[in-house]
């Protein structure tokens, strides 16, 4: 089959690679019908994510049709229409039962490499690292499904892939980090990274109850989406001062609640950001929290900080002082998919979003390459691409 | 346990877990003087009591220097008649510092001490360097601090050498006698009733035992089980239920007269709150020695803990999930070079 592998920085390519088989009872194969590169993604292409593999498949955000079943597989057959949740989980440890299926403790098979680095594993996620698992991807025409009958869910309607797909990730992942916000009606919300998570995120903070919505962001495309598309007010930190307007905004208390949907490899100004990029660079620290910082800064006292942004290992210059003396609450989490997808498909069902407002580009597979650099480097108002194995 | 008992009496005595909180080891004394053989698996490498002090020692010298370097550089560099360079003897403090609070921080001495070495180096370098400028008085004095540096250098090679040469492929795990031990516990989402009846089956053994190959029951009591030995060869040996109170306590041990001394036990305790179960794992090897010693030595792998780990891992993803997580037999696209290297071939 055709598969979009890494192989370094800025070094994605579509090869050919023997096609997936079933391994353990429990997993099914699904032919893919359509997948999309995530922001999360670009992490790996930019090399920031330790324990990538070259050869590695890319790609967890992936729909299609299941074309084979593991023995122990109940609830799935052949022919059914799914999608597929990133994140992988058995459903009957402790954190499963608890419905927190990203800490799925029986999904990781290099789980003794993430408790080094972390103290605990997380689950296994597809094509995101050996650290979570080295799961293969599902940028790629099949991808083998671990614990099929507790990830993938199924689709029954005639809706188109495009519609939902994003169920895969970056829907519910926006929906956790609202719900993560702890919104009580009328609440202001301030979120940083108009990327899709940001923009689903500014979505559910309505659907929860938030009165206000303040978005964050200094590409022009992405502010535009973020005010027509999902009624948020914006603010380009490239021309303001985020934290200054922050406070004018809210008559000088700050957002109820701040969300960091930008992660690892924000951008900034000035000698805090060089001094970032620098170290980043060196790999003295593997992220660059500059919109973690602001969020921090900004945030009411006794409010809520909710991140979604990815993070892998080590951050300086966090303002603990401010986390702390404000009473803060810290809410965040790679998401437990499973929890959110079926309340969410019923949403999309019912008409209340429609999650494609988000593709700007739909690719082949074979174009994964380009796809990568334009996502990554905004280019031609490039916002989220859909791929077609 | 102690290293004078006989390596019968510890063979049989020591395979008793003892009830109490996993991983807490109540009778143990909170600060160890005398180095004992380790209890615990959840211990860090110990190395011969001299080379520990010594590298201490080296730790506290450095970081001594270190900060005379760093605050009076001016009055040091008089006193060893090198000239006054301050922002190079800061620099050198830093240095001396890093290896000192690496050798008092960190388990492993052996990249700190090097790492002095290293340093010593450099400053005996800078010594001979600042002998070109020196006057007779300056010249007296740096030939003082060469010959006080070289014996230091001397002091710091013997050590690095010294702790190379500590047993390093079994860390927390072997023991004085040679023995190998390793205890590890682990929360279980299932009931004692369900963790116990797995174990007790024997045969379900190499399903999560990534050495065993098979065990065969042979009756009530007995079982023989096949490992795996080094370069494709196998181990065997028959073993007996020492213990058997169901869903309470599992051990058992290699019979009399076996190749291979090997004893393992497993204690089953509910979790509070019904949170499932808590099994606490217990296994010790006593290799015999020459070739075979070696053989059985492979048993646990290079790292006893990661092994016995990792087997109690898949024991739990079986019981919970009902199989075990991989990825071996994955697609991937092409593989760097020292990735077939390191046996990665297939994942």
């Amino acid at each position: 089959m055709r598969a979009n592998c890494w192989h370094g920085k800025e070094d994605v390519r579509v090869e050919n690679v023997p096609d997936p088989t079933i391994l353990n009872p429990r997993d099914c194969i699904v032919r893919i019908t359509s997948t999309a590169i995530c922001g999360s993604d670009l992490h790996l292409y930019d090399a920031y994510v330790p324990t990538m593999i070259s050869g590695d498949i890319l790609g967890h955000e992936f729909m299609g049709e299941v074309v084979e079943i593991g023995s122990d597989v109940k609830k799935l057959k052949v022919g059914d229409r799914v999608v597929v949740p990133f994140t992988i989980s058995c459903g009957h440890c402790f954190y499963c039962e608890r419905e927190e299926f990203s800490l799925c403790e029986n999904s990781n098979p290099n789980a003794a490499m993430a408790e080094a680095m972390w103290g605990h594993s997380c689950a296994g996620l597809y094509g995101y690292s050996h650290i979570t698992g080295g799961y293969a991807g599902g940028q790629a025409e099949y991808a083998r499904v671990p614990f099929a009958d507790i990830g993938p869910i199924k689709i029954e309607t005639d809706l188109p892939d495009e519609k939902v797909l994003f169920l895969s990730d970056i829907f519910p992942t926006g929906w956790m980090a609202a719900e993560n916000c702890d919104i009580e009606p009328g609440d202001t919300v301030a979120i940083w990274g108009c990327g899709p998570v940001g923009l689903f995120a500014i979505k559910s903070a309505y659907m929860l109850g938030a009165g206000r919505v303040i978005a964050i962001d200094r590409v022009p495309e992405r502010l535009r989406k973020a005010r027509e598309d999902c009624g948020a007010e914006t603010i380009d930190y490239s021309q303001t001062s985020v934290l200054t307007a922050l406070k004018e905004m809210t008559g000088g208390r700050g957002p109820d609640a701040c969300m960091d949907a930008v992660g690892m490899e924000a951008h900034g100004h000035g000698l805090v950001y060089a001094y970032d990029k620098f170290k980043q660079t060196m790999r003295m620290q593997t992220e660059r929290p500059t919109a973690l910082r602001e969020a921090i800064i900004a945030c009411r006292a006794g409010g809520t900080v909710s991140v979604p942004g990815v993070y892998g290992g080590f951050a300086d210059k966090l303002p603990l002082g401010a986390l702390m003396n404000k009473a803060l609450t810290f809410k965040t989490g790679q998401t437990h998919m499973q929890r959110y997808m079926r309340p969410l498909l019923a949403r999309v069902l019912k008409g209340e979003i429609d999650p494609s407002f988000v593709v700007s580009h739909r690719l082949p597979l074979d174009d994964a390459p380009r796809g990568y650099k334009m996502f990554r480097d905004k280019q031609d108002e490039c916002i989220k691409v859909v791929l077609k194995p | 346990m102690d290293t004078l008992q006989s390596q019968g009496q510890s063979f049989a005595s020591g395979m008793e877990p003892r009830t109490r909180t996993p991983g807490i080891a109540q009778d143990r004394p909170r600060r160890m003087r005398t180095r004992r053989p380790m209890s615990s698996a959840t211990h860090t490498q110990r190395r011969p009591d001299t080379i520990d002090t010594l590298a201490r020692g080296l730790g506290w010298f450095s970081v001594a220097l270190g900060v005379a370097e760093v605050l009076a550089p001016r009055a040091l560099d008089r006193a060893i008649g090198a000239g006054v360079h301050p922002s190079i003897t800061r620099l050198c403090g830093l240095r001396e510092l890093a290896a000192g609070v690496g050798l008092l921080t960190q388990p492993d001495p052996r990249p700190w001490l090097w790492s002095r070495v290293a340093g010593d180096a450099i400053d005996l370098a800078l010594l001979g360097g600042a002998m070109i400028d020196a006057d007779d008085d300056e010249r007296a004095r740096l030939i003082g601090s060469t010959l006080a540096v070289a014996g230091v250098t001397a002091l710091d090679i013997y050590a690095a050498r010294a702790a190379g040469e500590a047993p390093r492929s079994a860390p927390g795990a072997m023991r004085r006698d040679g023995s190998i031990r390793v205890e590890h516990s682990l929360g279980i989402n299932r009931s004692v009733e369900d963790c116990y009846r797995m174990w007790r089956d024997f045969e379900n053994l190499p399903r999560f035992m990534d050495h065993v190959k098979s065990v065969t029951v042979q009756d009530e009591r007995h079982q023989h089980w096949v490992a795996k030995g080094p370069a494709g060869t196998s181990v065997e040996w028959d073993a007996e239920i020492t213990r058997d109170e169901p869903n309470s306590l599992l051990s058992w041990r290699s019979v009399e007269g076996s190749d291979v001394r090997n004893s393992g036990a497993v204690r089953f305790m509910p979790a509070p709150a019904g949170r499932g179960s808590i099994i606490s794992v217990t296994m010790q090897y006593d290799p015999p020695g020459g070739a075979l010693g070696k053989a059985v030595a492979m048993l646990f792998g290079e790292d006893p803990n990661m092994t016995v780990r990792e087997d109690m891992r898949r024991f739990k993803a079986l019981l919970e999930a009902g199989e075990t997580p991989t990825t071996e037999g994955q697609p991937h696209g092409a593989r760097p070079v020292w990735y077939k290297a390191f046996g990665g071939v297939n994942r």
